[in-house]
């Protein structure tokens, strides 16, 4: 006899929130640096997040994840196949402190290929994770010195015109800065993955 | 390697009229709304503009690769982190880590914190008077094996009070974070313990849709895993998002 459940392929498990004590666990001393102190063109991304009120969301973490330099990824399903670059794991995660702020020290990611033979312009995917959220919430960091590739991009095409600054980051000395606002007037664009 | 078939099922048109098939299924009815209105933080803290819909592309179809580096040799074990034992009942969760098609994911980093016994998180915001244990700092990591098998040694985390509704109480919970091997499988999540009493009015567990669902958060006790004189032993499989179907994927494709 055969089990007919085996056949059945198993149901995803739902989201719960991080709460108040993510700090607890998920923070890593290294945890900021998608690219390690020291690599040259490495810069600092920073921002803070805030919720409807305006207010600083100081208990929540940020995760990014991107493209190195030449749009690759150390990753098998790549079908370009993995590409490692000494010193960046494409991967960072920082808790907000008090203010909201948040911080990671990586590579300005290249352009890569899209759907349909478009190309995506430089960008890195973002999650944000909080007390008083039941699941993360994504967006994406664009640059402003890419307007014609983010002109071209087929992801910011698919937001209303009007949003599409909020995914925009600014410049900010060496680096840039990209604030998430949670809700509100200037809500940041989030996506539904 | 993967086979990305051409779309069937879910996909994703954009507004320029691409069509681009999900790489992996979207189950966004399985998870609690983010605006949850008796989880009274949730009001500021969630987005009221609609979601855009983002296709699976590159960056969402890759993720970070952790390896032994990231994990200590006693990260598993939340009993053998201090100089003395932790106070409370010594338990063993494990189970395995799989994709909605049934596939394991090995060689995954697994990351857990919790309470202690007495329900006190070590946190500087945790001020409830229950006494923090000196042996107990509560987090632990691990890597899923080859076939997507975890396992922790830890303390029976306690119940605790908040303060989100009249004599409210959160269920006893162990907090999972999961990478998978992609950015769209990226989960954070909790278990439960079965016959826990206070699920009735827990807004977490209750803002999940699907009762079915939730009941997916709650171990299985597991006699067989339990060891004799030393620890009672409990299961959890945790569900990855897996592959979107395409017909023209075989077999064969064990990536």
């Amino acid at each position: 006899m055969t089990d007919p459940r085996a056949a059945e392929p198993p149901a995803t498990t739902p989201s719960q929130t991080v709460g108040p004590y993510l700090a607890i666990g998920l923070p890593w001393a290294d945890g900021p640096y998608a690219a390690a102190e020291g690599v040259p063109g490495a810069f600092w991304l920073r921002g803070r997040v805030l919720d409807g009120e305006g207010r600083p969301v100081g208990d929540g973490l940020v995760e990014t994840w991107q493209a190195d330099p030449d749009g690759r990824f150390d990753h098998p399903d790549d079908p370009r196949g993995p590409a490692a670059r000494p010193g960046f794991r494409g991967f960072a995660r920082c808790p907000t402190d008090a203010e909201g702020r948040y911080a990671v020290h990586t590579l300005r990611p290249g352009p890569l290929p899209g759907p349909g033979g478009t190309t995506q312009a430089p960008h890195i995917d973002v999650s944000v994770f909080g007390r008083g959220m039941m699941h993360r919430v994504v967006t994406r960091v664009y640059f402003p010195d890419e307007a014609e590739a983010n002109a071209a991009d087929p992801v910011l095409a698919s937001v209303p015109p009007d949003r599409r600054t909020t995914l925009v980051a600014e410049p900010d000395g060496e680096g840039y800065r990209f604030d998430i606002r949670l809700q509100g007037h200037d809500e940041t664009v989030f996506f539904a993955l | 390697m993967a086979h990305p078939g051409p779309a069937h099922g879910g996909e994703h048109r954009t507004e320029h009229g691409l069509v681009v098939p999900d790489r992996y299924v979207r189950d966004d009815a399985v998870h609690p709304p983010l605006d949850s209105p008796t989880y009274r933080s949730t009001a500021l803290r969630h987005p009221k503009r609609p979601l855009t819909v983002l296709p699976h592309l590159l960056t969402e179809v890759t993720g970070p690769a952790f390896g032994q580096e990231r994990v200590g040799p006693l990260d598993h074990d939340l009993t053998r982190q201090h100089p003395g034992e932790p106070i409370g009942q010594r338990i063993i969760v494990h189970g395995r880590v799989l994709d909605s098609d049934g596939r394991p994911v090995p060689d995954s980093l697994v990351e857990v914190w919790q309470a202690n016994a007495g329900g006190r998180y070590r946190h500087t915001a945790d001020n409830w008077p229950s006494p923090l244990d000196p042996n107990f700092s509560g987090a632990g990591r691990t890597l899923t094996d080859s076939e997507g098998r975890y396992r922790f040694v830890t303390i029976q985390p306690g119940a605790y009070p908040w303060r989100n509704h009249p004599n409210a109480w959160r269920p006893a919970h162990i907090h999972f974070s999961l990478f998978g091997r992609a950015f769209t499988q990226r989960l954070v999540t909790q278990m439960y313990f079965p016959g826990d009493p206070l699920f009735f009015q827990d807004p977490m567990w209750n803002s999940i849709p699907d009762e079915r669902a939730r009941r997916r958060l709650v171990a299985r006790y597991d006699h067989h895993v339990t060891e004799p004189e030393w620890a009672l032993a409990f299961e959890w499989d945790i569900v990855l998002r897996g592959r979107a179907a395409t017909p023209f994927e075989s077999e064969a494709d064990d990536d």
